[in-house]
């Protein structure tokens, strides 16, 4: 089948991030049914090493990884990089720290 | 009065946050449904460290009044207890207090009694220090080993209230009509009426997580909920008719600002959902079996703190000129430059310096992928230092070096940056930071939770 690099944004029912307590933060990412969660877990896409990347956090620092059948979802949890509230905050919620995974490309039917 | 049976427990959450409202009309339909307890949180550390560091509370005063008589209300109809976790945000004893004179007042004005309890979770530092000597505090997540010095800097640090302390202060005065409580696990007064009456521990946990958030777990998302557990499951269903919870809504709402998706570590234990069936049971109604909890040794609590940080001030500045704008990291540095030169009085190390560059990269700091500006830019200038006069001074120097910075290729030569507001530098009062944030050991569950009674009339 015929396939083109496709953001999260377009496959994904959930794409967000919110605080896991005050030190850390947690990204969600949850698919619309189990064969579009298959698909994007079978593409090797989604890695450690990737969020490593976009996040710019080392891999054994990473908290959570993992894909989740029970509730079609990849759960990410990171450490924060200042505590929640700190000065310099930007986001004292981490609502808007998604972003990066909704572009993240991964190879889909063409419709 | 409802009494729960050896099959059957019902409660009712108006909403996931005391103080933020909910209908009235859902709240009265489930009443309806005769509930054994009506449980409401009001605690998070989500708004930020000033609660615990300054003593203020999530919402203000007003809308704790108006949420707390409309379920006092329900209470003195029903004769049902009424379980308060967190009063105020943070589940200090001041707004222990708080609470309880809102309840006072309220009590008086519409001539209702009943019997209160009140739990209060303040830790005293001094016991912290020792059991920090003794081995017996570790950090929680990715936060350094608690420093003594770290302790006496808190302002005030609560511990996480569990189950047992809700259940002691239900057992020990008969007829307990309220309870009010401090920093609560915000799942422990549904946990505990449940554990109370006998049923699983596990499924009273994961149940409490659930409601713990009101109907949080529904499509689309609501206020009010309510939960029956029985022997081997319990069931969910919002208040509002336009609401419904299905297995994908309620397995899924285990993720919701937690750190994993299926193990939740909280007082005594960690609940572990990854043997949970999700049933569809009506259109609108979800049952919910298999949960497993697994009792800690020692049993843990979590210790809650922040801290003063000094004062801080900010500048809001609108930045339009597409040549200023291309060079601002440069400008700005040379301006941040220019101001540390000028305060060569004050220790370099007593203040900061941080501009937040909306347009550019606000939100996402130096994680953004977007690396061309936009055609304009919000420029907020934070400063940070031991007094407010400092901060706004410096505040000051950098804002008016900025507006007269001279750069290459200016040809805008009155000024660089638009100014929305007076103050033009604007006082943000004390900053705060989480500073306490560790697993304490205990040797009882409900040692350190003093509970008192009083008969409000």
């Amino acid at each position: 089948m015929a396939t083109v690099p496709t953001p999260l944004r377009e496959i994904a029912k959930v794409v967000r991030s919110k605080n896991a307590g005050p030190f850390e933060i947690t990204l969600d990412i949850i698919f619309k049914s189990r064969e579009d969660f298959e698909a994007v877990k079978k593409s090797g896409v989604i890695t450690r090493e990737l969020i490593s990347e976009l996040y710019n956090v080392p891999t054994q620092a990473i908290i959570t990884f993992g894909f989740f059948d029970l509730v079609n979802a990849v759960k990410i949890t990171l450490p924060r990089p200042r505590a929640q509230g700190a000065i310099g905050e930007t986001d004292m919620h981490a609502a808007q720290q998604h972003v990066p995974l909704q572009e993240i490309r991964v190879p889909w039917p063409v419709q | 009065m409802a009494v729960a049976s050896n099959e059957e427990i019902r409660i009712l959450t108006p909403s996931g946050m005391l103080g933020y409202g909910f209908p009235v009309e859902h709240v009265k339909l489930g009443l309806a449904l005769k509930p054994h307890a009506i449980t409401i949180d009001s605690g998070s550390t989500d708004s930020g460290p000033q609660k615990l560091g300054l003593g203020e509370m999530t919402c203000s005063r007003a809308n704790y009044v108006k949420d707390m008589e409309v379920l006092l209300e329900a209470q003195q109809k029903a004769k049902i207890p009424l379980l308060i976790s967190s009063a105020g945000g943070d589940g200090s004893n001041l707004h222990v207090d708080v609470f309880r004179d809102i309840m006072v007042e309220i009590a008086r004005r519409r001539g209702w009694r009943f019997k209160l309890a009140k739990i209060y979770s303040d830790v005293d530092k001094a016991h912290i220090k020792k059991e920090l000597k003794a081995g017996r505090i570790e950090p929680l997540g990715p936060v350094p080993q608690l420093d003594p010095r770290e302790v006496d800097a808190a302002t005030v640090i609560v511990a996480q209230i569990g189950a047992e302390p809700f259940n002691r202060a239900l057992d020990e005065s008969e007829g307990v009509d309220v309870i009010v409580s401090g920093r609560a696990y915000d799942p422990s007064p549904t946990a505990a009426m449940a554990i109370r009456a006998g049923f699983d521990p596990a499924l009273a946990w994961h149940m409490g997580k659930i409601m713990e958030c009101g109907a949080l777990c529904a499509e689309p998302v609501g206020r009010s909920v309510m939960g029956w557990l029985r022997r081997d499951h319990f069931e969910i269903e919002p208040l509002n008719p336009a609401e419904r919870c299905t297995t994908a809504s309620v397995a899924a709402h285990t993720l919701y600002e937690k750190t994993h998706p299926f193990l939740l570590a909280g007082p005594g234990g960690t609940l572990d959902l990854s043997g949970c069936r999700y049933e569809q049971v009506s259109d609108r109604r979800v049952r919910v079996s298999g949960s497993r909890f697994t009792p800690a040794r020692p049993y843990t609590v979590k210790l809650e703190g922040a801290k003063t940080a000094g004062y801080r001030s900010i500048f809001i500045a609108g930045a339009r000129d597409p040549i200023f704008i291309a060079q601002i990291d440069e400008i700005l540095a040379r301006v941040i430059d220019i101001t540390r030169d000028y305060y060569e009085e004050i220790p370099p190390e007593t203040y900061r310096i941080i501009p937040h560059l909306y347009g550019k990269n606000g939100v996402m700091g130096e994680l953004e992928p977007v690396k061309t500006p936009a055609h304009e830019l919000c420029i907020i200038v934070e400063v940070a230092a031991a007094t407010q006069a400092i901060a706004t001074a410096i505040c000051g120097k950098i804002r008016t070096s900025l507006m007269h910075a001279p750069y290459p290729g200016r040809i805008a030569t009155a000024g660089n940056l638009a100014s929305p507001f007076t103050p033009l530098e604007i006082p943000l009062g004390q900053a705060c930071e989480f500073n306490v944030y560790h697993l304490m050991q205990v040797d009882s569950p409900t040692a350190l939770f003093p509970v008192q009674h009083e008969e409000i009339a």
